[in-house]
């Protein structure tokens, strides 16, 4: 009974949290942006704007919800509502505090007993594009339609990757549980961090999520100078906030994921580790975990307003090009590695071998190509 | 008209450089300016309804309808502006000038002029032969219906009223003389629509509507 209790507790407050948490990081997303373009950003609902995502969240409730005529009714509705609903149910495993020292009422972890909690995440994760698909498809609008079809490529190719990378670091941790993957790391100290031994996987991971979870540079489906919006042309009001709640989320869940993976978690040296054993030690654990996944947004949102958006080939060509046959690369040194009993501290020499290697021979194929080009077009002049 | 062969460049597009080709110098590059702005940031706002903007001499507002010294309206209701207009905003009611109005046949009975349709181009300031119509700085005034913005002769005269001491919308007076169009040495307190900065590069080159080659110096600083 108090199980089941403390389980309805925690989802409360990690969905209070995680709401809370989205709201806000539109809010950072506007101030970053403007601050990166010399504005001010929102700067008029209470001091420097920070009650402005109360006052967003008032402005979409009390919003008109329009459903088209032409769109399929049960698809439309259902859509946002799985966008959202997979982002959220992939937070299920996610430690977000140091497990251990939970309390009665409230642990850091929702579903702790699920030891496959990775391969759930990707399971899961990887619907949230079925809420994009269905979106698109029931608009009935062909700009919607053309922005779920790319998402469907995009996030199929992504998927690869994505795994691909991930499974060098199961395959050093010998478990999918992301509790003790975390736990691992924090008992070997700093450089018993997943980065040192895997730093190509977790390039890889990095922007491979970005693709995944549709951010710019990868916003294919929704880029509006072409799509006018991609797949939610078409919604408004509360169930396009839906959508973007879910991209979000998916924001914060994938840097977590990296934190947990490959940062070490909530381990910090000195201040955080399995034995500090001070009062108020699991809040400092807390902050640091919490300190990193700010981090991580910080970055994408600089990524975001930094970089313009890929071409549709040259999306594909980098995840099937590039990505696909590094992380393949990678995962094969990892078994190796461990197969003959090699100090996993080869790993560091053989990820940037296989990185310049790699970049060195796509570079020069690159470069050929225009120079080829370029003689062709000069040829026929 | 043919171009002036030193006004011509040859642009050639700059090879991918083997760094550029990796894309991760590039990639560094713009997040270390976007993160520059970001740590040093320096805002261009303009908190607009507690901050006024300072507007340029020659900014075009809204309408004004001058008097002249004894307090008359200026007009003398010879339509050129209604004709110079481009887009029809003004509709002058002609009459004849009352008999103690020595100096004109006509002065305008009503002047109605639609600031909804008005363009702010300026023409009829420019063709108004005794400086009657001028446009003021004022910018932002609004209404909550449409028929309170097509302006009649009382309220342009009431904004001449309104605007007349502002340091900003002096009265020109030139009775007798062509409007202030005709006269390009005296147009002092008017600057060029876009001020001129040295290096411009259509200001230099040797065919009109160009856009020239800029000078070396301008030239290296782009480069340095």
């Amino acid at each position: 009974m108090t199980e089941l209790i403390t389980t309805l507790i925690t989802i409360g407050f990690v969905l209070a949290c995680v709401l809370t948490a989205c709201m806000y990081l539109v809010l950072a997303e506007r101030k970053v942006s403007a601050w990166m373009q010399d504005r001010l950003g929102p700067n008029r609902v209470g001091p420097y704007g920070l009650i402005q995502p109360v006052a967003d969240a008032l402005k979409i409730l009390l919003k008109e919800g329009v459903i088209p005529s032409h769109v399929d009714k049960a698809l439309f509705l259902l859509a946002p509502a799985i966008s959202m609903f997979t982002t959220l149910l992939a937070f299920a495993v996610v430690p977000f505090g140091p497990v251990e020292e939970s309390f009665t009422w409230l642990r850091f972890l929702i579903a702790p007993d699920v030891n496959i909690g990775l391969v759930f995440i990707f399971a899961v994760g990887s619907l949230a594009v079925y809420g994009v698909i269905l979106g698109g498809w029931a608009s009935n609008n062909k700009y919607s339609a053309l922005g779920s079809l790319r998402a469907s490529a995009q996030v199929i190719s992504y998927e690869i990757p994505l795994g691909m990378s991930v499974l060098g670091v199961i395959l050093l941790s010998r478990t999918v549980d992301l509790n003790e993957i975390l736990n691992q790391q924090a008992k070997q100290g700093i450089f018993g961090w997943n980065i040192w031994c895997q730093p190509l996987a977790a390039l890889i991971f990095y922007v491979s999520s970005l693709a995944e979870s549709n951010r710019l540079p990868f916003d294919l489906s929704e880029c509006e100078q072409e799509l006018v919006g991609g797949y939610h042309t078409e919604y408004g009001g509360f169930r396009l906030v839906l959508f973007f709640l879910g991209e979000y989320t998916h924001l914060v869940t994938i840097s977590f994921l990296t934190a947990i993976l490959f940062f070490g978690g909530w381990h910090f040296p000195l201040i955080a580790t399995p034995e500090s054993a001070y009062t108020g030690a699991w809040l400092v654990k807390l902050l640091v975990l919490l300190a990193k996944v700010l981090f991580s947004v910080l970055l994408i949102m600089l990524i975001r307003w930094t970089i313009p958006r890929f071409r549709f080939d040259q999306l594909m060509e980098l995840t099937w090009k590039v990505f696909f046959p590094l992380a393949l690369a990678n995962m094969v040194a990892v078994m190796t590695v461990l197969q003959f009993g090699i100090n996993r501290w080869a790993l560091l020499p053989i990820s940037v071998a296989l990185f310049v290697l790699f970049g060195v021979f796509t570079v020069t194929a690159k470069r050929l190509e225009l120079a080829r080009r370029r003689r062709a077009s000069l040829a026929m002049h | 008209m043919p171009i002036n062969p030193k006004d011509i460049a040859w642009v050639t597009e700059p090879e991918l450089g083997f760094w550029e080709a990796t894309f991760l110098s590039e990639v560094v590059k713009g997040l270390k300016i976007t993160f520059g702005h970001m740590a040093d940031f320096e805002s261009v706002t303009q908190q607009y309804p507690e901050q006024r903007p300072v507007l340029p001499q020659h900014y075009r507002g809204v309408h004004r309808l001058n008097r002249d010294e004894q307090g008359r309206v200026k007009c003398v209701a010879c339509m050129l502006c209604a004709t110079a207009c481009p887009a029809h905003c003004i509709s002058i009611e002609a009459a004849a000038a009352p008999p103690d109005w020595p100096d004109r046949d006509k002065y305008p009975a009503e002047f109605i002029l639609d600031e909804l349709r008005c363009i702010y181009c300026g023409m009829c300031e420019e063709a108004c032969p005794v400086d009657a119509i001028e446009l003021t700085h004022i910018y932002d005034m609004t209404s909550e219906n449409r028929e309170a913005m097509v302006f009649n002769k009382q309220k342009l005269l009431g904004i001449f009223d309104e605007t007349k001491n502002n340091p900003l919308d002096p009265v020109r007076t030139r009775r007798g003389r062509l409007g202030p169009a005709a006269e390009f040495v005296n147009l002092a307190t008017l600057g060029p629509a876009t001020s001129v900065e040295s290096g411009d590069r259509a200001a230099i080159v040797n065919t009109p509507g160009v856009i020239g080659e800029p000078p070396p110096e301008v030239r290296n600083s782009q480069i340095g």
